[in-house]
């Protein structure tokens, strides 16, 4: 009977690290699951050889995703992308002493460090103002100054929705940092038990004296309730980013490194084709030869995609990727003439139908259902396709190396080749190459005119 | 401007003569076929010619190199132009193109070489400004002295390939003061004429690109736009006819302003 009791007292005294640990199982567990769903749902895609030349995809990671180089060609933006990426990667540091504490029910174990920890406190401090500041401008761009970008019909409902909710829980999150910070301070000063003196506070300074002539105990209790708050919120915020455009966080770093290295004009030469064509001008060629039988099951390659299945996993990778930002919008001569082409809608119809897929998937034990929708016409109508001129604009702006432009032609392809649905005109101009190898009607024997005309 | 008789040889001649010429001038439809850019290309051929530079066109041999075809999504038809052309060049043992279509040089520079096309594929402004550097042609501003002109990156030579300072170069050259628009460089505004748009009407919208774009580029005040582009020309030339500027602003291409300042 002692022993039971005792053992209870045992367990009572631990509650809070097993608590602590439940917790960050179950957030780190359902990450996990989403994060085999969402590779999963990549790995839908055809394939794609991007492992050539590693040292220049490092490179372009190092510059791109890890040191901003293409944010930065917008300033106001880049800048404050800037701060608001440093604070978060940095002050997860403090995350490390955090989940430490939690699972060993230490408080600021770290603190032996000294003058160091202090100095790292202080700066974590700077930082958390300087990201609610930086977030408050964000949200007064989209929200009151209605950049034209985030103005944009391509955001109306839950798009526009999910980026003020991103900003709000940023600024939850910092705010209950510094708050913790405040309250421990405050704590450190009258002497508290466990509340060892160490760290430095020049901003949550400011806020301590808002706890004078608080019982000690309500400020333990603030403290410790802005601690859990702020944990919990942290793996809430982890496990929204597969639902959200704020999975670009993760994405940007294998998305600059995989995207394509060639020059920028260079389209993709179907292979099928190829083959085709070469045997086509081949002259020992029997033409009366019938097809080689394809191999059991195979199903003969269509050209281009009306699916996302269609798509190579790179492509579907950056759609993921696509945080929404619309610059590749902004530099569209289509969209900005008033076509209803938006690159960046181009991206996130990619995400949808991808993710209506991947639920369908999920439903039918791991196979996909016909569902009788496609990317292209449910999705991107021909109409958007068509208006593009591949000025490779979108491609040039966008901060994470997405490239939009490659799903447009995909789909266009499939239209042409698959529907034979081009626009008359075009299908004029094609008419003209095959009869006369020029898109207009002259005589290919008149292309030297031009010589003799004074 | 001299009436002097254009020397053009074509590919066939000069194999007959048994000569091989330093570089293979690829004219392209446009340029073989529009009245406008019939110009551009006899200006080229007027400065190759100043230069003496051995050059030889495919004349009647030449086909669409399939750009069209393929932006428009016809993938069959731009390989088919593309292996008939690959088949006359190498017969020919071409090693090095120029051409004055940024979407020609493109379309050979990039997408040939896969389909064992491979050559050395150079822009008009990219070749002038390798003669300038090495003293085969001198360019002095002549008329165009003091001149504003502003230039428009054709996309398929700017983004596309990152060729952006050959032309500026050249035109630096007239002693022109050369005004950069809002967009330039890799920010460039497309005229709206590629990816087949050429040959189409456009989608429903508020306005047309290539008005956009010569809005833009008259913002600059500029005596001159110049282009590097056939296509480019075209639309920008329409879009100074939608704004009723043709009377005190003209749309040339780079190799014309060298060939007026030239009097060539």
């Amino acid at each position: 009977m002692q022993k039971e009791v005792q053992g209870y007292y045992i367990f009572m005294s631990y509650i809070d690290n097993i608590l602590f640990v439940l917790l960050l199982a179950a957030g780190f567990g359902y990450f996990a699951v989403n994060v085999k769903k969402l590779v999963r749902n990549i790995k839908l895609g055809r394939d794609a050889d991007r492992k050539d030349n590693p040292s220049e995809r490092w490179s372009n990671m190092a510059m791109i995703a890890l040191g901003q180089s293409k944010m930065v060609r917008r300033p106001v933006a880049g800048i404050l992308h800037i701060i608001v990426y440093v604070g978060f990667v940095i002050i997860n540091i403090e995350l490390l002493e955090i989940i430490i504490d939690g699972i060993f029910g230490t408080h600021r174990l770290f603190s032996f460090m000294g003058g160091f920890y202090g100095f790292l406190i202080g700066f974590f401090e700077v930082l958390a103002f300087a990201v609610i500041v930086s977030v408050v401008i964000f949200w007064l761009r989209r929200n009151v100054v209605k950049l034209w970008r985030f103005a944009h019909g391509d955001l109306k409902g839950w798009p526009h929705n999910d980026a003020n909710y991103i900003l709000y829980f940023e600024t939850v999150l910092m705010i209950l940092f510094l708050t913790m910070n405040a309250a421990d301070y405050y704590l450190q000063g009258v002497g508290a038990e466990h509340y060892t003196q160490a760290g430095a506070f020049p901003v949550s300074g400011f806020i301590s004296p808002v706890f004078e002539g608080m019982a000690t105990d309500t400020v333990i209790l603030i403290e410790r309730a802005a601690w859990w708050l702020h944990i919990i919120g942290i793996l809430i915020f982890m496990n929204y980013l597969y639902f959200s455009k704020h999975l670009h966080i993760l994405l940007a770093f294998p998305n600059t490194y995989y995207a394509n290295l060639k020059p920028k004009g260079q389209f993709e030469n179907l292979e099928s084709v190829t083959n085709e064509v070469k045997l086509m001008m081949d002259p020992n060629a029997d033409p009366f030869a019938a097809a080689p039988a394809p191999a059991e099951g195979e199903v003969p390659a269509k050209f281009g995609a009306s699916d996302v299945q269609d798509l190579n996993w790179v492509q579907l990778m950056n759609a993921y990727t696509c945080t929404e930002c619309g610059r590749c919008t902004a530099s569209c001569p289509a969209n900005l003439t008033g076509k209803k082409l938006s690159p960046r809608k181009i991206m996130m119809d990619t995400r949808d139908r991808l993710e209506e897929v991947g639920r369908n998937i999920d439903k039918n034990k791991g196979t996909f259902v016909e569902d009788g929708k496609t990317l292209l016409f449910d999705y991107i109508t021909p109409e958007e396709i068509w208006a593009c001129t591949t000025c490779n604009g979108c491609v040039e702006a966008c901060p994470v190396n997405i490239d939009p432009l490659s799903i447009i032609m995909d789909l266009r392809k499939f239209l042409v080749m698959e529907q034979s649905a081009a626009p008359t005109e075009l299908n004029g101009m094609m008419a003209n190459i095959e009869n006369n190898s020029a898109p207009w009607q002259y005589n290919q024997m008149d292309r030297l005119n031009w010589k003799e005309e004074a | 401007m001299s009436q002097e008789e254009l020397k053009v040889p074509t590919m066939a001649e000069m194999m007959a003569q048994g000569q091989q010429p330093e570089v293979l001038f690829w004219v392209g439809c446009s340029g073989s076929f529009d009245d406008r850019a019939k110009k551009i290309t006899k200006a080229f051929v007027r400065i190759l010619n100043r230069a003496n530079v051995s050059f030889a066109v495919l004349g009647t041999e030449e086909g669409c190199t399939g750009d069209p075809a393929k932006r428009a999504g016809n993938e069959f038809l731009f390989q088919m132009q593309a292996m008939m052309n690959i088949q006359v060049l190498d017969g020919y043992e071409v090693k090095k193109i120029v051409t004055a279509c940024p979407h020609c040089f493109n379309t050979i520079k990039n997408e040939y070489p896969g389909l064992g096309g491979k050559y050395e594929v150079v822009h008009h402004t990219q070749f002038l400004k390798s003669l300038l550097d090495e003293g085969r042609l001198t360019i002095e501003g002549g008329q165009f002295k003091g001149k504003k002109i502003t230039f428009h990156d054709p996309c398929y030579l700017g983004r596309a390939n990152n060729v952006y300072e050959a032309p500026r170069d050249l035109i630096e050259k007239l002693d022109a003061e050369l005004i950069e628009m809002k967009r330039s460089r890799r920010n460039g505004l497309c005229c709206g004429a590629g990816g087949a748009q050429m040959f189409k009407e456009p989608e429903p919208g508020r306005k047309d690109v290539n008005v956009e774009r010569t809005e833009e580029a008259l913002e600059t005040q500029p005596e001159i736009i110049a282009a590097g582009c056939p296509f480019c020309n075209t639309m920008l030339t329409d879009g100074v006819k939608a704004k009723n500027r043709e009377a005190d602003v003209k749309v040339l291409d780079v190799a014309e302003l060298i060939a007026n300042a030239q009097d060539l």
